[in-house]
């Protein structure tokens, strides 16, 4: 007796040994930094020059100061350039999974498709928003072809208005993301039983009905986890806009991103005002998580509620 | 639901492998460069090092010291280490001078200086007019004394420039680099341009019509007419005002950054001539595509205003008409853009090398012409771009054969060097970024200058206000 439960423990602390370098490289490379952050942002610490000035205890004036500054502004730029490109990709996304997945429809060369909307996601952000920077300037060819069907007569300035710049900055990461979104979909809702989609059909259910009231329902928690990502995504974006926009954020600030407000104070290697405004967004990001996780958790209770109120009885 | 996250974290392993693989392959990359050099370094520490690190934002210096440095065997097909005769190798570290990539990482690499080992520590380092005073600061200490190197500025660089050797001096005057190029600027214009406009296309009878800002204003009006822009942007005259401020942006000690009349002037004028439609207002800027479209046969403007690494560097490669379209002629007011400063980097395990190398390429007269010769640079040798003036083997096919020494030379003289500060770049860089959206009417005047402030106190925290001039 006494040994078998011996023997039980030495296979535990295998368990932990396989657990250790996760742990280990955890702790070193992020426990580590981030504690260091956020002492860091008590601190005055900066270059000026080549000198080092600080770090020189300074309590919560970095914080003060980052309040005063214009942050809020650029969480929202932030928050805007991210729906820009959030809400055409989730709608596509939904009818694209929805497509491939129906069975009725018969789609050729299914593999193709999800390999080509899935392309973008493979070409670094940089490299993207370089792309799109040489394509929409003024002298690009997206100018010229418009200037040459006569579409306009004088060149487009597209990054020179906040709409414009905007707009290419939603359109890089919706390109970018709704293949990926796509495929995830289409799995959540291969995920669910086809024998619910026949009982339905022969119900007399049509297929916009039984997108709304089947499979919407049953992938919410896919979509809740693509919500969770894509919010924490989108809070720190910087490489679309800071490449696109010189990292100015051009015009007037307005595609100003929190990130990229962070690499301005790291230019000038400001640790402290760059660890003050990590922490800000630490905070926000764990504020966000933990309203998703709440959501899906409560999900799972709410649901069959809802369904019930609808008259279902799954789940 | 499992099978669906496990599909999710494969993803993510997918992407670390991926990083994985790029760190390796780097490490690969590292690993045959150093074992070539292995075969010649062995384990002596002994007086100078068989490395011989330079910093730099391109391959220009790189491409003059081959040119002229007499000890260079081969450098490798990535350009990225030159074997010297003896041996020893070159390692050219090279990022983008943009958005202040270069001096960041040129920092970083200072701050690692005394506790790097010996093969590892820069040795030299180039720095531009802009922020040539970050690093010839006394205190900092980051540039040798030229005088530790075995160089006598008084003799050994009596025929350069007098305003480089001040621009490369720190505070108490002990000068801490030199310099091959010295960079007056000309009004390039288009020759097609000016027949078409002027009827002649004579750099005397175009130079009088752009002696200064007046006259060039008249000029401009008849230029529109005939459906040109004068320049291609405002960040094109950017550098005859801003070279002619009569305070630094910010004093030494000081924490306030003051905004000189001449840069309010510039501000005034550029939304002047962009309005009336002198200048392209689809360029925004230097250095991007449409900027170097404007220097392409189809474009409609009439002149650049560039020191000669501009003609040869930025113009030439632009440039895709038949040879000998441009011209050069004096600019409406003297300035000097830019100036690539060699400093040899405190704690070098190279001294002898490094003073041979600041010698051969600043202060020797044949190999300074040379360079002139080959790259159409304004070197740094006074009796020697004067004799480039008059002679006709400096002749420039991409000039039409006319001899573009014969206005820089006067120029370089006339050169008085602005007020030099280590904020330099920021300010610079970031006036112009603010001011650019007040140009383009997307905000008003204020909101510029309230942006301006912003960003110079975000790129240097120690800068507490900006003062305005009017």
């Amino acid at each position: 007796m006494k040994q078998t439960k011996q023997k039980h423990l030495s296979y535990a602390k295998w368990g932990y040994i396989f657990i250790i370098p996760f742990f280990l490289s955890f702790f070193i490379f992020s426990m580590i930094p981030l504690v260091d952050t956020i002492r860091y942002s008590f601190y005055e610490y900066y270059r000026s020059g080549i000198k080092e000035i600080g770090p020189t205890f300074i309590g919560l004036e970095n914080y003060k100061s980052l309040l005063e500054s214009d942050m809020l502004k650029y969480a929202g730029n932030t928050l805007l350039l991210w729906l820009i490109g959030f809400i055409p990709q989730i709608v596509i996304a939904l009818l694209l999974a929805n497509w491939f997945t129906d069975m009725r429809l018969k789609i050729r060369g299914k593999q193709f498709f999800k390999v080509v909307i899935y392309l973008p996601n493979l070409i670094m952000a940089s490299a993207f928003a370089m792309l799109f920077f040489a394509l929409f300037s003024n002298s690009g060819p997206i100018n010229s072809i418009l200037m040459s069907l006569g579409l306009t007569s004088e060149p487009i300035d597209f990054m020179g208005t906040a709409f414009g710049t905007r707009a290419l900055v939603g359109l890089m990461n919706f390109l970018m993301w709704f293949g990926n979104t796509t495929i995830m979909l289409m799995a959540a809702i291969m995920g669910i039983s086809p024998e619910i989609f026949e009982a339905a059909e022969l119900d007399g259910c049509g297929s916009v009905k039984r997108f709304f009231s089947i499979t919407l329902p049953l992938i919410r928690p896919i979509l809740a986890y693509t919500l969770i990502t894509s919010i924490i995504g989108g809070l720190q974006m910087f490489d679309v806009p800071q490449i696109l926009t010189n990292g100015q954020g051009t015009p007037d600030r307005t595609s100003m991103t929190l990130i990229m407000f962070l690499n301005n104070h790291l230019k000038s290697r400001n640790y402290g005002m760059a660890g003050a405004l990590s922490v800000f967004l630490f905070v926000v990001s764990g504020i966000l998580c933990f309203i998703v996780y709440r959501m899906t958790n409560g999900s799972d209770d709410a649901k069959p509620v809802r369904e019930k109120q609808k008259g279902g009885s799954k789940a | 639901m499992n099978e669906k996250k496990s599909r999710v974290i494969s993803r993510r392993s997918f992407l670390k492998g991926a990083g994985a693989v790029g760190a390796a392959s780097i490490l690969a990359a590292c690993g045959g460069s150093d074992s070539t050099a292995a075969s010649g370094t062995g384990a002596e520490a002994s007086a100078e090092g068989k490395v011989i690190n330079i910093y730099s934002w391109n391959d220009e210096f790189r491409t003059r010291l081959e040119a002229v440095y007499s000890e260079v065997a081969s450098t490798s097909a990535d350009g990225t280490v030159t074997t010297l005769k003896d041996g020893t190798e070159i390692h050219w570290i090279i990022n983008p001078n943009q958005d202040g990539v270069y001096q960041q990482k040129l920092d970083e690499a200072l701050l690692n200086q005394a506790s790097g080992s010996a093969d590892d520590k820069v040795d030299i380092f180039l720095s531009e007019t802009d922020y040539v005073y970050k690093y010839t600061d006394a205190e900092a200490d980051v540039a040798m004394p030229l005088t530790d190197l075995g160089i006598d500025p008084d003799t050994d660089l009596a025929d350069q420039y007098p305003f480089t050797k001040t621009t490369a001096s720190d505070q108490n005057g002990v000068q801490r680099g030199s310099t091959w190029q010295c960079c007056p600027g000309l009004l390039v214009y288009r020759r097609d341009i000016a027949k078409d406009v002027f009827g002649t296309d004579d750099p005397a009878t175009v130079g009088e019509k752009v002696k200064d800002w007046d006259t060039l204003k008249a000029t401009a009006e008849e230029l529109k007419a005939k459906g040109y822009f004068t320049f291609s942007s405002y960040a094109d005259t950017f550098r005859l005002y801003g070279n002619s401020i009569s305070q630094s942006w910010v004093t030494p000690g000081d924490t306030v950054c003051k905004v000189d009349q001449q840069i309010m002037n510039w501000i005034s004028d550029s939304k002047e001539w962009l309005d009336a439609g002198y200048l392209d207002k689809t360029v925004k800027g230097q250095f991007n595509d449409d900027w170097n479209k404007a220097m392409g046969s189809a474009s409609k403007v009439f002149a650049f205003l560039l020191p000669a690494w501009g003609i040869d560097f930025t113009l030439a490669p632009n440039w895709d008409g038949p040879e000998g379209s441009w011209a050069v002629t004096n600019p409406p007011q003297e300035y000097n853009w830019g100036g690539s400063y060699i400093h040899a980097c405190t704690g070098t395990d190279n001294i002898e090398h490094v003073r041979e190398i600041i010698l051969a390429l600043t202060s020797n007269k044949d190999n300074l012409l040379k360079i002139s010769k080959d790259y159409m640079d304004f070197t740094n040798t006074m009796s020697g771009m004067r004799d480039a003036a008059t002679d006709d083997g400096f002749c420039s096919s991409f000039l039409g054969g006319q001899n573009a020494y014969e206005y820089f030379a006067p120029v370089a003289e006339n050169i008085k060097i602005a007020p030099l500060s280590s904020y330099d770049q920021g300010c610079v860089e970031l006036i112009q970024n603010a001011f650019s959206d007040y140009f383009q009417g997307n905000v008003d005047y204020n909101r510029a200058k309230e942006n301006f402030e912003t960003a110079i106190k975000e790129r240097y925290p120690d800068i507490t206000a900006v003062e305005w001039a009017e």
